[in-house]
This record gives C-alpha cells, sequence and structure tokens, in this order.
C-alpha cells in the first residue's frame, strides 16, 4: 500500500529534513493495520495529507491525525513515539529514509522492506522484516517469532539486507532466506534458520534447538551456547574462518561487543542439513 | 423484461455469425419479440457491441477434495489475491462475499472471477464418487454460475470386478446408481488402471498393461464405460484423460486411444498434457500434428486443449503418479490422496516458465492444436484450470488465437531450444470472433449435452455475455459489459453487481433396483463410512436441477 499511495501523489512538496514526529494519543488495544506509516507515503506529504492517511483500527478506517499527533511534513525520516504494540505492517515495503520507534513496535515492521533505515528502541513481535530485500532493520530489545522468515507456504522469504536485534528472538529466524544476514545478539527460540536456502545468522546468545532444520546452502554461526543439535548434521572440521573476521569486524562497528576472542577464534564446522541439499554450515565457536 | 438491442450476435448454434439482432428476454428465457411488451422492457442498446451466449467451460477444477487440498497448502496463492467484499445495495444491505487466492481461489471468489470475464456455467472436471457430497457443498458456496461434475470411475473397484467378470450389464446398473448417489453429470475416466497401480507405486504405460489385483486392462476400462454411457444415454459423453500424461512420447499413446475409441463418442480433455513427442530422458518436442491428425479424423471425437499459460499454478489431478513425478522434479510440495475403493490423486504448485525448454513445448503445443484442429465445434478453451494456469488467463488465450501478431510477439519470448523447428510460426490461422463463441460457449454447451445453454434462440436460458468490441481482445473479454445469468444483470463493467444462487446440473438415470443390494455389501466391507451415508440426496442440493437421460 506504501508504494500505491506514493505512486498517486506528484511529488511537489520539497523534502523537509527536521523530519515527521507522531506522537500516539492514547493507548489503543485494537489492532491496527498501519501501513501507511512508511518512509514512501510521508515524502511527498504536507501534514494535513500525512493526518489524512488511512489506518484500520479494528474494523474501523480511520485517519493518521485521530490517533497520532503529528509535526513536520514531507520528510522520509519519520519518529514514532508511544507503545505500538497493536500497530502491524508499520514501514512494510519501505524504500528509502529512516524509521525510529521510541517504544515497542507491533507485527510485520519492515516487512518487504526495499531500502532505508528502521531502528526500534523497544521490543517487536512476529514476522519483523518477513520477506526484506534490502536495508536495515535494528532491534534495540527483543523480537517475536518468525523474524526475517518467509511467509507460509512461500518457498523463499528474506533476499538482501540486515536485521539486527540486540535482545532475543524467538521460533524460526531467518525461515527460508535466500540471501541477506541476521544478527542476534541475545538467544534464539526453536529452528533457527529452518529451510534456509542461503544467508547468514549469526547468534551471539545461545542458538536454540533444531537449528538449521532443513537448510540448503546457509550458514549458522554460534558465537555463545548451543542447544542438541539435529543429527542430520555432520561434524566436519575445525578451522579458523577468514570470512568469519570480515562479518565479526562489521557486526562490532555496528555496536555489538565483539572480543578480539572472537575475532581470532576457532570454529567448528557441521555441514547440514544432510536432509536438505547438504550445503549449509553450522559453525561454533569453541 | 429485457431488449439487448443493435448488438452484434454471434450466436453459432443458430449459423448467427455477427449479424446485428435484437434478444428479448423474458422470466430468465429468450423469447422471441411477439412475446415481449417493449414499453415496459428495460432497453440495453449494445450498439457497436457484441453479444454473446454466456461463456461455457467444459472443464475445470472449481470445486471438491483437489481444490481444497490446494487451497490449504497455498496459503502463498492468496497473498496479493485478495477480493474484499463489497456493497451491492444499500437497501436491503447485500454485499459480496470476501474471497482470496488466484489458481486455488475460495468458493465466492471463483465464481465472481469467473462471471465478471463473462462466464456463467462451469463444469468441475473430477469428483471422486466419496467425495461428491463435498464438491456440492462447494457448489452451494459458488453463486450465480451454473454448475456439474463429472464423476471419476476409472479405477473404480466395483467396476473393475464387473469387468473381470464380464459383467458389464452389473456394472451399468451400479454406474447408473453412482451417478444418482452422487448428483453427478457424466463418467471421467483418468489414466484407467494407472491411479490404482499406483497404490502399488507402479503405473500402466499401455492399453493392454494390466490392473494390479483386477486383471483388467485400461482398455478394457475405456471400452466399458463408454458403451455404459451409450446404454444409460447420458447427456454428455465419456470425459476422458489417457495415459501417460504430461511424458515425452506420449503423443502416441494417445493417438492410440483416440484411435481405441473410434466410432464412439468421447471427449478427450486437456489434449495439451498428452501430446508430446520425443523420448524419455531427450528433449520433448511438440506432436500436436500426431494427435491433431487423428482428432480431424474422427468425428465421433472432441478434445478440450488445456493450455497452459506461464506463471505461477497449481496442478491438481486424480493421476495420482503425474503429481509424484512432478513432486520429485520441481522438489514442490506435494499432496496424495487415496480414495478408499475409487480413485486417488495429487496436488503440486508448479511455475510455467518461458525460458524452460519444456513449458515453453507445452505452450507450443496447446496453440498448436487449437490451430490445428479444423473443426472448431470439436476443440474448445481450456486451462485445465488451475493445471495449465488459472481460467482468468482464458482472455490471453483468446488474444493468442485471434491475433497471430500478438502469438508471435510471445512466441519470440520463449526458450529457444523450444522455438527450434516450431511448427507455430507456420500457422497462419486466426480465429473469428464467431468461431471463439464456438469454442467457449457454443460448442462446448453442446457437447456436455445443455441444449438450453451456449445460445441465444427462444426458449434458452438468458445467459448472456455482452462485450465492447476492442481491438485488444484481451482486454475485451476479460471485462465484459453486461454479463446477464437467468435473464438478470449480474455484471456490469466487469464488476459483479447482483448475486444469486445458480443451479447444479445432475444426472440420474434408471437401474434395477437389485443392484443395491450388491453395492450395501461393497461399501459395507470396503469403506470408512456406511452405505446409507454415501448417497448425496436431493435435499442436499438447495436448486438442483435434473437432466434427463435418452437411453
Ligand atoms: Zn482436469
Amino acid at each position: 500500500m506504501g508504494s500505491q499511495l506514493n505512486s498517486e501523489k506528484t511529488t511537489a512538496v520539497s523534502i523537509n529534513d527536521d523530519g515527521v514526529t507522531l506522537r500516539l494519543k492514547a493507548p489503543i488495544t485494537l489492532p491496527v493495520e498501519a501501513e501507511s506509516i512508511c518512509p514512501d507515503c510521508f515524502v511527498g506529504c504536507q501534514q494535513s495529507e500525512i493526518l489524512a492517511l488511512p489506518v484500520f483500527c479494528g474494523r474501523r478506517r480511520k485517519m493518521l491525525g485521530d490517533i497520532f499527533s503529528v509535526s513536520g511534513e514531507a520528510s522520509d525520516r519519520i519518529t514514532v513515539e508511544g507503545d505500538l504494540t497493536h500497530f502491524k505492517r508499520i514501514g512494510q515495503g519501505m524504500s528509502r529514509g529512516r524509521l525510529t520507534l521510541r517504544g515497542d513496535g507491533g507485527m510485520h515492521i519492515g516487512a518487504y522492506m526495499k531500502g532505508g533505515e528502521i531502528c526500534v528502541e523497544g521490543n517487536t513481535r512476529d514476522w519483523t522484516g518477513a520477506h526484506m530485500t534490502g536495508g536495515m532493520i535494528r532491534i534495540r530489545g527483543n523480537a517475536g517469532h518468525f523474524t526475517g522468515a518467509a511467509y507460509p507456504g512461500e518457498i523463499r522469504g528474506v533476499n538482501r539486507g540486515t536485521i539486527i536485534v540486540h535482545g532475543d528472538v524467538g521460533n524460526e529466524t531467518g525461515a527460508r532466506m535466500r540471501r541477506g544476514l541476521i544478527v542476534v545478539e541475545g538467544h534464539t527460540g526453536e529452528c533457527t534458520g529452518a529451510g534456509m536456502i542461503a544467508g547468514s545468522v549469526f547468534v551471539f546468545g545461545k542458538l536454540g534447538a533444531r537449528a538449521g532444520a532443513g537448510n540448503k546452502r546457509g550458514s549458522i554461526v554460534a558465537l555463545g551456547e548451543t542447544a542438541p543439535m539435529l543429527p542430520t548434521y555432520q561434524y566436519q572440521c575445525r578451522a579458523q574462518f577468514g570470512f568469519l573476521g570480515v562479518y565479526l569486524r562489521q557486526i562490532r562497528k555496528w555496536g555489538i561487543a565483539v572480543s578480539d576472542d572472537l575475532l581470532k577464534g576457532s570454529f567448528r564446522r557441521f555441514s547440514g542439513d544432510v536432509t536438505a541439499l547438504n550445503k549449509g554450515e553450522i559453525l561454533i565457536h569453541d | 423484461m429485457i431488449g439487448i438491442i443493435n448488438g452484434r450476435v454471434y450466436d453459432p448454434c443458430n449459423g448467427i455469425d455477427g449479424k446485428v439482432r435484437d434478444i428479448w428476454v423474458k422470466d430468465g428465457r429468450i423469447v422471441s419479440p411477439a412475446e415481449v411488451d417493449r414499453s415496459a422492457a428495460d432497453i440495453i442498446d449494445a450498439d457497436g457491441m457484441v453479444v454473446m451466449p454466456g461463456g461455457v467451460d467444459i472443464h475445470s477444477h472449481i470445486a471438491g477434495g483437489k481444490v481444497n487440498a490446494g487451497r490449504k497448502m497455498r496459503p502463498d496463492d492468496s497473498r496479493g489475491h485478495e477480493r474484499p467484499s463489497r456493497e451491492l445495495s444499500q437497501s436491503p444491505r447485500v454485499y459480496t462475499r470476501s474471497g482470496t487466492g488466484r489458481s486455488v481461489a475460495s468458493t465466492f471468489k471463483t465464481a465472481y472471477d469467473y462471471v465478471e470475464m463473462g462466464y456463467t456455467t462451469v463444469m468441475e472436471g473430477a469428483s471422486p464418487p466419496l467425495m461428491a457430497r463435498h464438491t456440492h457443498e462447494e457448489f452451494e458456496d459458488i453463486p450465480i454460475l451454473d454448475k456439474g461434475g463429472y464423476i471419476l470411475m476409472g479405477n473404480n473397484h466395483f467396476i473393475m470386478d464387473c469387468i473381470r467378470r464380464n459383467e458389464k450389464e452389473k456394472a451399468r446398473d451400479y454406474v447408473a446408481w453412482l451417478l444418482g448417489a452422487t448428483k453427478g453429470f457424466g463418467i471421467k475416466i483418468v489414466n484407467p488402471g494407472g491411479v490404482e497401480n499406483f497404490k502399488y507405486k507402479q503405473n500402466v504405460t499401455d492399453l493392454d498393461d494390466k490392473v494390479i489385483g483386477f486383471d483388467v486392462t485400461p482398455r478394457r476400462i475405456l471400452e466399458t464405460l463408454s458403451w455404459i454411457n451409450d446404454e444409460l444415454g447420458l447427456p454428455h459423453v465419456p470425459h476422458i484423460h489417457g495415459l501417460n500424461l504430461g511424458l515425452n512420447g506420449n503423443a502416441d499413446i494417445t493417438a492410440e486411444t483416440l484411435i481405441a475409441m473410434t466410432g464412439r463418442e468421447a471427449h478427450f480433455t486437456h489434449l495439451q498434457f498428452m501430446s508430446y513427442g520425443g523420448e524419455m530422458g531427450k528433449p520433448v518436442r511438440s506432436a500436436a500434428e500426431v494427435t491433431a491428425r487423428v482428432v480431424n479424423a474422427n468425428p465421433n471425437i472432441t478434445v478440450d486443449v488445456g493450455q497452459v499459460v506461464f506463471g505461477d499454478t497449481t496442478t491438481m489431478t486424480a493421476d495420482g503418479p503425474v503429481q509424484y513425478r512432478l513432486h520429485a522434479l520441481t522438489g514442490n510440495k506435494w499432496f496424495n490422496d487415496d480414495v478408499e475403493a475409487e480413485t486417488g490423486g495429487g496436488v503440486t504448485p508448479c511455475v510455467y516458465r518461458k525460458s524452460n525448454p519444456f513449458n515453453a513445448v507445452q505452450w507450443l503445443v496447446g496453440l498448436e492444436l487449437f490451430l490445428l484442429i479444423e473443426d472448431p465445434w470439436r476443440v474448445y478453451l481450456t486451462t485445465d484450470h488451475p493445471n495449465g494456469g488459472p481460467f482468468t488467463c482464458y482472455p490471453q488465450v483468446i488474444r493468442m488465437l485471434m491475433d497471430r501478431d500478438f502469438r508471435m510477439q510471445a512466441f519470440e519470448g520463449i526458450s529457444k531450444l523450444a522455438r527450434k523447428n516450431a511448427l507455430l510460426p507456420e500457422l497462419d490461422r486466426e480465429y473469428s470472433l464467431y468461431e471463439i463463441a464456438i469454442i467457449t460457449r457454443a460448442g462446448t454447451a453442446k457437447r456436455i449435452g445443455l441444449d438450453w445453454k451456449g445460445h441465444l434462440g427462444v426458449g434458452a436460458d438468458a445467459d448472456i455475455t455482452v462485450y465492447a468490441d476492442m481491438e485488444d481482445r484481451e482486454a475485451m473479454f476479460a471485462r465484459p459489459r453486461y454479463v446477464f445469468k437467468d435473464g438478470v444483470l449480474v455484471a456490469r463493467d466487469g464488476q459483479i453487481v447482483c448475486e444469486r444462487p445458480g443451479q447444479t446440473v445432475y444426472v440420474s438415470p434408471d437401474y434395477d433396483t437389485a443392484i443395491e443390494k450388491e453395492v450395501r455389501r461393497h461399501i459395507e466391507d470396503n469403506y470408512t463410512i456406511a452405505f446409507e451415508h454415501y448417497a448425496v440426496s436431493e435435499k442436499e442440493l438447495s436448486n438442483g436441477r435434473q437432466v434427463a437421460c435418452k437411453p
């Protein structure tokens, strides 16, 4: 919907660098479909137009101005303040700009995202960054299940882009991802990287059970503890992997503590899933 | 009363080829002008427009166990294909139902999509007897359209037992009972014997192969069911899906099967999937010429094409081994079905790619069949929805048939390997609107055996589609200006404006009731449900119409 709203406009409005701030007027517990909160929608909008953007509150159609006070206009930099736990699809399909949530976010944040940056200072719920194809999502707190995963029935999900979660994530993180990078500073739930086609998942906390089930070519890197592994992974070797250094130095730049010990450390490589293509791997830090 | 005046009418059953005629409607039927009080009639001025009977689809998978399995296993088919509910009237408040899906759309959406494309009657291509109740329950939720279903019989244990014992009269009585019990419309035969053999990890590849445990052959199953079809005087003819579907080199066995039916009436469905040349393990070639030649030479045979349309779809058939092979080939998810003592089936998603030589040849075979089979009354437009592609692609196929330049433009985009030595560029034929009317309604209605459909003569159901006459035939057939069902305007400018129930047609041939005792024993011995629960009663069809048999 974001791109649709955008394409209807002839962007005569000049871009305002101060950004747009939305403040939630009152707490909302009804589910809200809020894909209009998206830089691509806001960038060509004067304030009156932003106030009139549609959202569905439960089954009722409302305008953004009904539930938010808005300052600023015509910018692809958006800051949203308030508890947005029940707001779904914020930043869905966004291709540019920066979206900051000063609080918790709901489901499907940054799903189908193509570019730009999303930063959530609190937690998010399920399907964060599902099917994203570019850009970066950073969650300061925890993310729900299916972070960076493919939607039910889809053969492939995330195809490029980066998701960084500083807290923990739920089950099936990165399921059926095709390309891209997911970094989890905390623990992961079960079936991390289930059915991965390719791409990389780095886990600094505990890697949950059954990681990499059905993994074809993906890399799962466990830098902390690991739950018992699937019997369909085979131990191959212990080595220092040059490419991990490149990744880890970049991850350090993104603000995650990467000790020199990790940078220099050796890893045990397990290949799998033998029931899939067996070209995937789980690398476990010694 | 309604008058559709000044339109150019294409009514092949009555030999009207684009003449300006006025069509009058009263009480849901076409009537003669004398019966109408013009001053009281709603007049639609169709000046410059094209008027045809409502579209009639002879073979499409829209309801029942397989379709529903497809819906369940493909939430991805729904994504991006949501159809919201829309208000049709304010007082009383009437809405269309919301729905989702493209290749395996939900029931109401299936009806709306068909009607908005100008179709008013659709036949479900394959219902296992045991799943007939499910099929009818979905029919109840497919409004506006008239529907009916063909009942799968080519791998039925009771019938094969009768054939083994040379008791074809008993088989005839059983088939008559079965059609009445399932409220089905005709006999469907899918890979006779092969589906049964797949239960032992085998198949049949030849008309004289043995069916495991029954000592019968595909040839005898075909002959017997064809004889029964005649004996019972069913409105439709045996509806046949032959052997070796989808395999390189299957055109030979298809031709052999067509020849085996010489002198008998038969309809061969999705002939495209049965017309491949080459050998196993070698590149596939089109063998449309081979099968088209046999069809041209046998006036008792009709076919529908099952055209492939490039893109994502869901394949489904009672031919279990075919679906298993496709699943093994693509790695896509797969649903397999064993319907007790009757049949089997499978479902697996599939993407037809222009760049894939096999898919490109499949596309070529379909178009070549359309262009090589000379008599439009014997070749019908289908995509074997959703097997070759969703029915919503019919307008695209129509344009391919009517517009050689458009066809050749598409040809240039397909796999180079498939283009090499292809016959298609040599085929200059372009379908006329009259011929399109035959392959999409007149011919199909006639062959299904629905005499009151597919034409605009006095007494016919007032199912009428009015198109704007546009140069782009795809746009024209995708969005008719007006669609009438039983004389009621149901869609305008490609949008539903009125929802009303459609009819379900079925047959109930006479039989010697002595058979019931034996059927009861058969069901009690072999089925998971009781005899009493097997038959679909008349009460379960809210709008059923029994069609007479002519033994
Ligand atoms: Zn079919």
